[in-house]
């Protein structure tokens, strides 16, 4: 089945990665600016960082018939660094017009602090002022619930952002109602031990239907599986479920969510 | 599937990992001092009880007990302003 991963960070992952994806059925990915796994020292960094993601990735994901998106920020994790993050947030109209760009993201929260707040919310006055589609990254564990109720707090206090143009990123069982309930479109995140497995996915698409609903690997250079859509495509064949509704899920909601970017074109396999 | 089918395909799993709680809780047990953190071994008591009460949303209930609290109030909490834009 042909699928979009809307969350991978493909700069992580080997070209073997993208290989093995479309053997898999992958034809389609998003990747969000994230953390390298330290902070990095200046926006010069970031702004490297984003030539990768809107050149080098895309033309490596292209040679294996791969459609490359993405997504430009300064993470939560180096949000506490307001003065850089307001160097970077300011640098990122200069690639706002690169075509594989969908918006903002991934912009969120990690320990739900002061720093991170302000840092969020200058994201969503450019999200605003330039009319940007907005991909959200909620907390891990622990922080998870405060933080994504925080995020639609926010969200929802600037009502020059329609819902419908923002997805909620790493929702589990005790997040994704109100995300939904809210008019927020909901990406679930399967990592092999935090967040949540093809299994716990599956049931949330049985409780709480196919609409605005994706999966994702966030494939990333920690313990993470970039296969691990199919793997979700996987269990629901397994307990019966037809080939529309898996396909609603990994191929038809990120393609209509991403339409909404007025830079997206995708062109389907005939 | 009916509840015997879910139950057929996932006793296996289910067995296997009520035997990985138990011996990591052995692990614990059998291991030198100081004793683990009182606070985290309730939190673990308190989720294994939550699995056997007979109610649905399991699977949330545990995620709430494992997390903070969410005040209303954060935004003053915190001084930022939040809300009124647009």
């Amino acid at each position: 089945m042909d699928y979009f991963d809307p969350h991978i960070h493909m700069v992580s992952r080997t070209t073997d990665d993208y290989a093995t994806l479309a053997r898999m059925g992958c034809v389609g990915m998003s990747e969000p600016a994230f953390w390298a796994g330290f902070d990095r020292g200046s926006a010069e960094s970031f702004r490297d960082y984003f030539r990768q993601l809107t050149e080098f990735e895309r033309s490596r994901a292209a040679a294996y018939g791969i459609a490359h998106y993405t997504w430009l920020c300064i993470n939560a994790k180096e949000a506490e660094n307001v003065s850089l993050s307001r160097e970077v947030i300011a640098m990122i109209p200069e690639f706002l017009d690169r075509p594989n760009v969908l918006g903002i993201g991934e912009i969120g929260l990690n320990k739900n602090t002061k720093n991170e707040s302000i840092v969020f919310l200058e994201h969503l006055e450019l999200a605003a002022k330039f009319d940007e589609l907005i991909l959200i990254h909620t907390p891990h564990l622990h922080d998870k619930y405060p933080g994504t109720r925080m995020i639609l707090d926010m969200l929802q206090g600037d009502s020059r952002l329609q819902p419908q143009r923002v997805l909620v990123d790493h929702v589990e069982e005790h997040t994704i109602g109100e995300v939904l309930d809210r008019g927020f479109w909901a990406g679930m995140t399967l990592y092999p031990v935090s967040k949540c497995t093809p299994a716990r996915a599956a049931d949330m698409v049985e409780q709480f239907g196919t609409e605005r609903l994706c999966v994702n690997s966030a494939g990333d250079w920690g313990p993470s599986q970039p296969t691990a859509v199919p793997n979700f495509i996987f269990e629901m064949r397994r307990r019966g479920h037809s080939e529309a509704t898996i396909r609603r899920v990994v191929y038809d909601n990120p393609l209509a969510f991403f339409s909404q970017c007025r830079r997206f074109h995708f062109q389907p396999r005939a | 599937m009916s509840a015997q089918e879910v139950l057929d395909r996932e006793f296996l799993e289910i067995r296997a990992r009520i035997l990985k709680i138990a011996a990591s809780l052995d692990r614990i047990e059998r291991s030198d001092s100081p004793p683990a953190d009182p606070a985290r071994m309730a939190l673990i008591r308190e989720g294994l009880e939550l699995l056997l009460k007979d109610s649905p949303g399991r699977a949330k209930n545990v995620q709430l007990l494992f997390s903070l609290p969410y005040s209303p109030d954060w935004p003053a909490a915190l001084g930022v302003p939040v809300g009124k834009k647009g």
